[in-house]
């Protein structure tokens, strides 16, 4: 499978099944998109006849053009069959009942009120609550002995707002860090938070421990304070942004993510991220609000095409920014063409379910923290373990050829099936399709590749200079 | 010169 497309006046051929990128000029394009189902001599006389006064198309080019469409057809790198509809479950049935990452809900409680929270305001439609140091002693125990031979173990500390319960997180990471070595695991922990509560002693223990840090800011004051306020209805923008900023800096600007959601009232997202720029953040991720579609946040049909436009003109200026040495991250647009994960990883996903769920206050376990609160997802507990195994082998079925929808996508191997959750709360079903995610993922997948293409241009041209 | 550019050598 082939997928075609221009950007930013670039030509780009993407082959699904081998992963293969390629850059071509416009008579290659033109010959690609025919070449499945016309001669070779069909072709030549399509190509004489549309670039009629072209000099540098001739006959003899346009073979030359196609004899190096069928080496890179013989090489798998063009035209590869699909291989691996048979691999689709190897990986999750190879692992066995292996889990690997937690997302502990260390607080069901937040000191914010923001209207468009997945968490219902923290709460996930339950009771406020902590986590006590011996519930999550459990679930890291709970997670050694079901980890297997995996080495690399996850824990990130989530809510509401984990800083509301920032003993029992160092606690844990403590408690972790002691035992880590005698089991041969090797702890990554990440703490998401809304900021509120920074202090110097949790940015001192967070730069020690943490892996990662997601910080939630929404961009421009005026978006920021319009959702993100505290239960006196004041918006939290002035609060947290200087202690994000210390916080960063002491991190020495690495290992982050400023987290902002987008909904309908700012579908011109760019603005906040170059917002967040301007406030010296450089490594960013903007996600479209996750909820009903009756909800005032949702974003509409006319917005989701505003925000495909938006993906193009952040690629363009993150492009523009390299060249001027003041690069910014978008997460999205991160890809390793050479170093990004393999096909397995690429068809079985996130493993939400099988190797990923998340713990609630009280031990329950869910499929991930997106299910928290739905009760017919609920998994099991940190105590028995997993005890709903219909539920666990749902999930374990979920993959990127687990849908008919993708059979022809050319992006499956990019998205692995896409996110459960979102499936789940756009059409009733970890087996639907949210179509609109769809359409923005692969938009983000057809500019992260662009971005590759002119990187791979100027690197050719700084050789040459 | 080719009219095609493959960017990566690596699924």
């Amino acid at each position: 499978m082939v997928h075609q497309y221009q950007l930013n006046g670039r030509y780009i051929v993407l082959d699904t099944c081998s992963g293969s990128v390629h850059a071509v000029d416009d008579l290659a394009y033109d010959i690609i998109a025919m070449a499945e189902d016309h001669t070779d001599d069909e072709i030549v006389a399509a190509m004489l006849e549309k670039y009629a006064g072209r000099a540098d198309v001739n006959e003899a080019e346009i073979r030359e053009c196609l004899a190096d469409v069928a080496a890179l057809r013989a090489e798998g790198k063009l035209f590869s069959p699909d291989i691996y509809s048979g691999l689709a479950g190897v990986l999750k049935q190879r692992s066995g009942n292996v889990v690997k990452a937690l997302c502990l809900h260390v607080a069901h409680t937040c000191n914010l009120n923001c209207s468009y929270c997945f968490a219902s305001q923290g709460k996930y439609h339950g009771e406020r609550a902590l986590m006590s140091f011996e519930v999550g002693k459990r679930a890291l125990d709970f997670l050694i002995e079901n980890s297997g031979a995996r080495k690399n173990l996850e824990v990130d500390f989530f809510g509401g707002e984990p800083l509301m319960n920032w003993e029992v997180v160092k606690q844990l990471v403590r408690y972790a860090r002691s035992i880590e070595r005698q089991h041969g695991k090797n702890f990554r922990f990440t703490l998401t938070t809304n900021g509120m509560l920074i202090d110097d002693d949790v940015i001192d223990f967070c730069n020690r421990e943490m892996h990662n840090v997601v910080l939630s800011l929404d961009g421009r004051k005026e978006i920021h304070d319009r959702l993100r306020v505290d239960y006196a209805g004041r918006g939290s923008y002035d609060r947290i942004v200087p202690l994000f900023q210390r916080f960063v800096a002491k991190r020495g600007g690495t290992r982050y993510y400023m987290r902002g959601t987008f909904t309908h009232a700012n579908p011109d997202f760019t603005k906040d991220l170059f917002h967040m720029a301007d406030l010296g953040f450089t490594e960013l991720s903007m996600e479209p609000v996750v909820c009903a579609p009756d909800d005032p946040a949702a974003l509409t049909p006319e917005d989701i095409e505003i925000v495909k436009q938006q993906y193009e003109l952040l690629a363009l200026e993150m492009l523009r920014r390299e060249e001027e040495g003041r690069p910014i991250t978008f997460y999205h647009y991160m890809l390793d063409l050479e170093g990004g994960p393999c096909i397995y990883k690429r068809i079985s996903g996130c493993g939400s379910g099988t190797e990923y769920m998340a713990v609630t206050p009280w031990g329950d376990l869910y499929p991930c923290h997106q299910f928290v609160g739905e009760e017919r997802y609920k998994l099991g507990d940190i105590w028995q373990g997993v005890t709903n195994t219909a539920l666990r082998e749902e999930f374990r079925a979920c993959n990127a050829y687990a849908r008919p929808e993708c059979e022809n996508c050319w992006a499956k191997l990019w998205c692995s099936g896409g996110c459960a959750a979102n499936a789940f709360h756009a059409s009733g079903s970890i087996r639907g399709v949210y179509a609109p995610g769809c359409e923005l993922f692969k938009k983000r997948i057809e500019c992260a590749i662009m971005m590759q293409v002119v990187r791979s241009e100027r690197a050719e041209q700084e050789a040459q200079e | 010169m080719s009219r095609i550019k493959t960017l990566n050598t690596r699924l």
